[in-house]
């Protein structure tokens, strides 16, 4: 047995006797666990797989050893990831950290910013929120004004960001800001890591037109923040957000791999609540339903392709311009039709009138709202492929994807 | 289920890519149309072809073949799309051939399949009676005389039906049309007394037949499998070719496109090029999300009929899935590829319109957008 294999074996053998039966069935509501200061578990199985998952260093198994990785290699890392689908294990957590600032600090981040932020991620000990939009900086990121003052030994920050998702229950969070304000706009921008426990620092949960969301907006009123908080140099935080947002990409996909967040089977619920079509209305209805599903089963087949093309090292940088568009707008066509074939009973608001998934329906609907826009609205993932993939030409000049 | 080629495969491709570059471009095909040739192909281009081993393709080794699968006829039936290039691979090989190699007798196989490998006859499916594809309405009556059949009607889109050597014709036994049992399949031989074929000029300008089947009278030996059972390989042979039809569009859309694309960076109005105005931008990528997909979806068609695993349900939901999302995608390039030309899109000189035309005719050939959203949602509910 060459090494690969062997490692595989003891993979799959390790995988089997610690990863409980419990974490192998698909997540739901609520279970979810994220890496925190204070982790909530839905279970103590959820515990369980959380720790021995982060003994093992797998929560970033591919990172250094000095900064809290397991230190795999890249085949190492596809063969844990596949036997771990293989097992259909849980993500043991979630952690923007490791999947977004984790990077960049490994490739732009000063030894000292490695060696005291980097283990605690690993360990899953703290949870990260984005501050990147602005009320007034959305599709349009570069135009951002949150500034950080200098102030000698330290930064004063002041303003607000927005749309951060759990910036209420995060210990830390990236930002972006603005550090020049006579500068170009994309050139005046650096990279900052912050304590969300710094006095000034207030974060308020926004109500969405579904309910209840995770977004918040965080404002900021003469925060101090030490100046060995600025990751990579003064004014070029523009270049590392973008390598931040590549790495976004690779972690929906990743996480899409492991979990796809809750799908309604459109098929399924269409044979619930409109089994037998008795009109041509409901025949047409039943057509543009079959019609999304077949979109959704290209996706998905789309999805597993560009895993294994990536896999195969084939360029997939055009395969992944595409996925959060095409997702995003197939669930928003899904929900048009699901609503329609459902008529009043996915339009409950909350009652007992109500089952727990026509309830869920309804506001899913108006959550795909969201999706369309945030993470970078489908607009500017148009210009996106238009521009990068397809090489089409700049239009107006300063305009830029 | 792989959805990439593997490097077999992809060499297949370079090599059918480069052979039709050299021997079949798009400007051989407007030849053959404007020198109205009836079989539609060019026959020594199809000797070369099979020289190079396209009709061993999909064979097993035992009976001559390659064994290649249709992951094997995938990449060649790509480069067919992209040259718009005309050969029998379809109607002989992917068709006929595999009816032949599911339901043929060993005598039938041994008489008909070297023959179909090597080029030298070739033969056509005779299913559709009717303008739009529905296989299960077979109402051609096949009626017991004496110790065999007497067939009697017309089949109204025979693709390379004209010059055929033989006919695989789908008639009814038993049963009503909108039926799978009852359905029974001849092999029969062109020079039946009875069959005649005559052409049906479509848009593509390749062969396509109205064959008339006047009280022709056939002996038991004629039957390909048993009598009446004849669904289950129809369907299977009808599948392959949705698959391969389904990658001849996506070869198609995805070099039309192409072309598109280099217009839109190349032709100047209002003195900038016209792909820098969001408005056709966005149509462009839009297209370029339905090939992806369509993709996806054609790899996953090819590799469920290589699977033996599957039951014909979940094949035919994927095969349908791939024929459905490359027929749509390839109409949407074309009609967007007219539009984006401008004027000179509805002109002849361009190819664009040679594309429109075949692209339009292989959307509705086995089974239109429609046909296979209906199909996938039965066998999605079948698969349930």
């Amino acid at each position: 047995m060459n090494t690969i294999e062997q490692f595989r074996h003891e993979t799959r053998a390790w995988l089997e006797a610690n990863c409980p039966p419990s974490m192998r069935v698909a997540m739901g509501e609520g279970d979810v666990v994220w890496g925190a200061s204070q982790p909530q578990f839905p279970n103590d199985d959820a515990r369980l797989w959380f720790e021995r998952m982060r003994d093992q260093r797998w929560f970033c198994p591919e990172w250094p050893q000095a900064y809290g990785g397991a230190g795999l290699n890249a085949e190492q890392v596809a063969v844990l990831e596949s036997e771990m689908r293989r097992l259909r294990c849980r993500p043991p957590q979630i952690n923007l950290g490791i999947w977004m600032l984790g990077p960049v600090l490994l490739a732009y981040g000063s030894e000292e910013q490695k060696r005291t932020l980097l283990p605690p991620m690993a360990r899953g000990e703290v949870r990260w929120c984005q501050g990147f939009s602005e009320p007034n900086a959305g599709s349009d990121l570069a135009s951002l004004k949150m500034a950080a003052r200098d102030a000698g030994d330290h930064f004063v920050v002041d303003g607000s960001k927005i749309w951060t998702s759990y910036g209420d229950k995060s210990d830390w969070m990236y930002a972006l800001v603005r550090t020049d304000h006579q500068a170009p706009k994309h050139e005046g921008i650096s990279l900052i890591v912050l304590d969300m426990r710094s006095p000034g620092v207030k974060a308020v949960p926004i109500d969405l037109i579904s309910g209840k969301s995770a977004f918040c907006q965080v404002f900021f009123d003469s925060v101090k923040v030490p100046k060995s908080n600025l990751v990579g140099p003064l004014n070029g935080g523009w270049n590392l957000g973008k390598y931040l947002l590549q790495h976004e990409r690779k972690a929906m996909s990743k996480f899409g791999e492991f979990s796809l967040p809750s799908h309604f089977d459109l098929l399924a619920l269409l044979r619930d609540y409109l089994p037998q079509p008795r009109s041509q209305g409901e025949c047409a209805l039943q057509a543009r339903a079959v019609a999304c599903a077949m979109d959704e089963h290209a996706y998905n087949l789309t999805v597993q392709r560009m895993a294994e093309e990536g896999r195969c090292g084939d360029d997939i940088s055009g395969l992944m311009a595409i996925m959060k568009l095409v997702h995003t707008e197939q669930e928003r066509d899904k929900f048009e039709v699901l609503l329609d074939a459902m008529g009043g009973h996915a339009l409950g608001w909350q009652h007992e009138s109500f089952s727990e998934r026509e309830l869920a329906v309804t506001r899913a609907w108006l959550n795909s709202y969201a999706l369309t826009i945030s993470g970078g609205a489908s607009e500017v993932q148009l210009n996106v492929i238009a521009k990068r993939v397809l090489g089409l030409p700049d239009g107006k000049k300063g305009v830029q994807a | 289920m792989n959805l990439r080629y593997s490097e077999e495969q992809r060499l297949l491709a370079d090599s059918a890519r480069d052979f039709l570059a050299a021997r079949s471009p798009v400007a051989a095909q407007r030849r053959l149309r404007d020198q109205g040739a009836a079989s539609g192909f060019d026959p020594q281009v199809w000797r070369d072809a099979v020289a190079l081993g396209w009709s061993a393709i999909p064979f097993p080794e035992a009976q001559g073949g390659l064994d290649f699968g249709c992951m094997g006829l995938g990449p060649v039936f790509e480069a067919i799309g992209h040259n718009l290039a005309a050969t029998p691979l379809l109607s002989s090989v992917v068709l006929g051939g595999s009816l032949l190699h599911l339901a043929g007798s060993p005598t039938q196989q041994g008489d008909w399949l070297p023959a179909l490998i090597s080029g030298e006859r070739r033969v056509a499916l005779a299913v559709d009676e009717r303008a739009r594809h529905q296989p299960r309405d077979i109402a051609l009556a096949a009626v017991a005389d004496g110790d065999g059949f007497c067939l009697q009607g017309e089949k109204f889109w025979v693709v390379d039906g004209v010059g055929a050597d033989a006919y695989v014709v789908a008639a009814r036994t038993a049963g009503q049309p909108g039926e799978a049992q009852g359905i029974s399949l001849f092999l029969v031989p062109a020079d039946t007394p009875g069959v005649a074929c005559s052409p049906l000029p479509l848009i593509d300008s390749r062969n396509s037949g109205r064959l008339r089947l006047d009280q022709v009278r056939l002996g038991r030996d004629a039957l390909l499998g048993c009598p009446g059972e004849g669904w289950v390989a129809l369907d299977a042979a009808l599948d392959r070719g949705r698959a391969c039809l389904a990658a001849e569009l996506l070869g198609a859309a995805q070099q039309l496109f192409q072309t598109t694309l280099e217009y839109l960076k190349t032709r100047v109005q209002f003195d900038v090029p016209i792909g820098s105005f969001q408005a056709l931008q966005h149509r462009a990528a839009q297209l370029y999300v339905d090939l992806a997909l369509a993709r996806s979806a054609v790899m996953a068609g090819l590799a469920a009929l290589d699977d033996g695993e599957l039951d014909a349900a979940r094949r035919g939901r994927l095969v349908s899935l791939a024929k459905w999302k490359a027929g749509d995608t390839a109409l949407k390039v074309a009609n967007e590829a007219v539009q984006m030309h401008g004027g000179i899109g509805v002109t002849d000189e361009l190819d664009v319109g040679l594309y429109l035309k075949r692209v339009r005719v292989a959307q509705a050939c086995l089974g239109d957008r429609d046909f296979h959203c209906e199909r996938y949602a039965d066998l999605d509910q079948a698969c349930a």
